[in-house]
């Protein structure tokens, strides 16, 4: 079988992912967490396209790109440019910043945003997020950190607990597990549970899913806890009172957990993981965040460099 | 003797016969939308052997392209479309769901990007159980087909 190659490719949508282009991009990361690589983008320009304000994807972002050595055009919120003052199309704005620079970081709040720039830029795309659709670069880190954390992707069973219906990272990566035979146990509020689309999507794979009533039911049987925010907004504050007790984490419902069972959420959290939870050794959230870097240096490193790093 | 025709023949153009009851308005509009001076004669709720009620649309001096036959396809999968040549039915389109949908039809997510930029929407069709769902390649969310042609 052909070596996959991401060289000069749009990284738009994690459905564009072959498992084998995933396994390459985690088996990159690590390497370039264990061996830093300060020269792999010297002479690369790298522009970093934030049309909507994104702290910790646009700070790692830049930093993966100033670790490889590459140096950095850009913007951090749209407000400020032509698109916004003068009216003028996304198209015409990223065919432009696409012919500086070498390759082309965006964030946009239109759904869409990245698959069009990519129609209109020669430079690759790595989309940082595109309004509610896709955030391809959080769910590369995710599963950098589940690699990381088990030593596989093959075969592990992931709870995902929380807002599983608006939760985008939750989705994608759900999709990218389908991939390595993974078995998922959800727990969610009745309003927020995992959208018919995407169970009809798992059922079509062969992927073995089930509904649960409590995180103590599944703890001791899993090697992942995917943790996501409930939105207090999308309750009334009785209900959510209410509800929102059942999905909150504490470091004594830990106390059946297997050995290498690793606690992950995208962040940022509110009250949903207790604080201490961080001095468990099943915390992993914080080395997750860290791993946004390597991932992203990971990305770049392949969608820049021809042949292997 | 002769049968009398439900609607009035016509000499050169496409007729699009067999549309189940209820479907013919939404290729009518289809149609004004392909082209807003056509030519059409329409009949509704007609009776048909097949279908109890049908509905058919006489397009004059059109002919569509595969193409556009395939879209209109998406609304009635059970509908003919034949070519007509003085008076006479000279082709018959064989109906197929297209693969690709392009232009014609805008996103319906309100946030799509291919609302405010210079391309036209483009969706996968794909089948799933009785219903056609279309997916926009920009903001990749899956509709009812019916939800994508606004009705």
């Amino acid at each position: 079988m052909a070596i996959p190659s991401l060289y000069q490719k749009d990284i738009i949508s994690i459905a564009d992912l072959s498992r084998e282009e995933m396994e390459l991009i985690v088996a990159t990361a690590e390497k370039l967490k264990h061996t830093p690589r300060p020269d792999l983008l010297q002479n690369k320009v790298i522009a970093s396209c934030f049309f909507e304000a994104s702290t910790r994807t646009r700070l790692s972002f830049e930093t993966a790109v100033l670790r490889l050595g590459g140096t950095l055009i850009g913007f951090d919120n749209g407000g400020n440019t032509s698109l916004a003052k003068k009216g003028e199309t996304l198209a015409d704005s990223m065919q432009v910043i696409g012919s500086y620079s070498d390759a082309v970081v965006m964030r946009h709040p239109q759904e869409g945003a990245a698959r069009l720039a990519s129609e209109f830029t020669k430079s690759p795309i790595i989309n940082g997020g595109d309004g509610s659709n896709q955030h391809p670069t959080q769910t590369l880190l995710d599963l950098f950190s589940i690699y990381e954390s088990q030593g596989k992707l093959e075969g592990l069973k992931i709870a995902f607990v929380g807002d599983l219906k608006y939760g985008r990272t939750v989705h994608s990566l759900a999709q990218a597990c389908a991939r390595f035979n993974c078995e998922f146990y959800l727990l969610a509020p009745d309003a927020l549970s995992m959208p018919d689309y995407l169970l009809a999507e798992l059922d079509e794979q062969g992927v073995k899913y089930q509904c649960v009533e409590s995180m103590e039911e599944v703890i001791p049987l899993v090697d992942i806890i995917y943790m996501t925010r409930v939105q207090k907004e999308r309750f009334d504050e009785t209900e959510y009172k209410h509800i929102a007790s059942r999905y909150i984490l504490n470091a004594e419902m830990l106390t059946e957990a297997k050995d290498n069972l690793k606690v992950l959420h995208p962040l940022p959290r509110v009250d949903e993981i207790n604080v201490d939870v961080d001095k468990t050794p099943y915390a992993y959230y914080f080395q997750q965040a860290e791993n946004g870097v390597y991932a992203r240096m990971a990305l770049l490193a392949l969608v820049l460099t021809e042949g292997s790093i | 003797m002769k049968k009398k025709l439900q609607v009035e023949a016509i000499c050169k153009g496409t007729v699009i016969d067999h549309i189940p009851a209820g479907q013919g308005a939404k290729i009518l509009r289809r149609l004004q939308l392909l082209d807003s001076e056509l030519r059409i004669t329409v009949g509704f709720n007609l009776p048909s052997e097949q279908l109890g009620l049908k509905d058919i649309l006489k397009v004059e001096n059109r002919l569509f392209t595969t193409k556009e036959a395939n879209e209109l396809s998406l609304f009635a999968p059970t509908a003919t479309i034949n070519v007509i040549e003085d008076y006479e039915v000279t082709r018959k389109f064989p109906m197929s769901t297209p693969d690709v949908l392009e232009g014609g039809f805008d996103c319906p997510n309100s946030n799509c990007i291919s609302h405010n930029e210079p391309v036209e929407a483009c969706f996968r069709v794909r089948k799933q159980d009785d219903d056609i769902r279309l997916k926009c390649k920009y903001c990749e969310k899956s509709f009812s087909k019916d939800i994508v042609a606004g009705i």
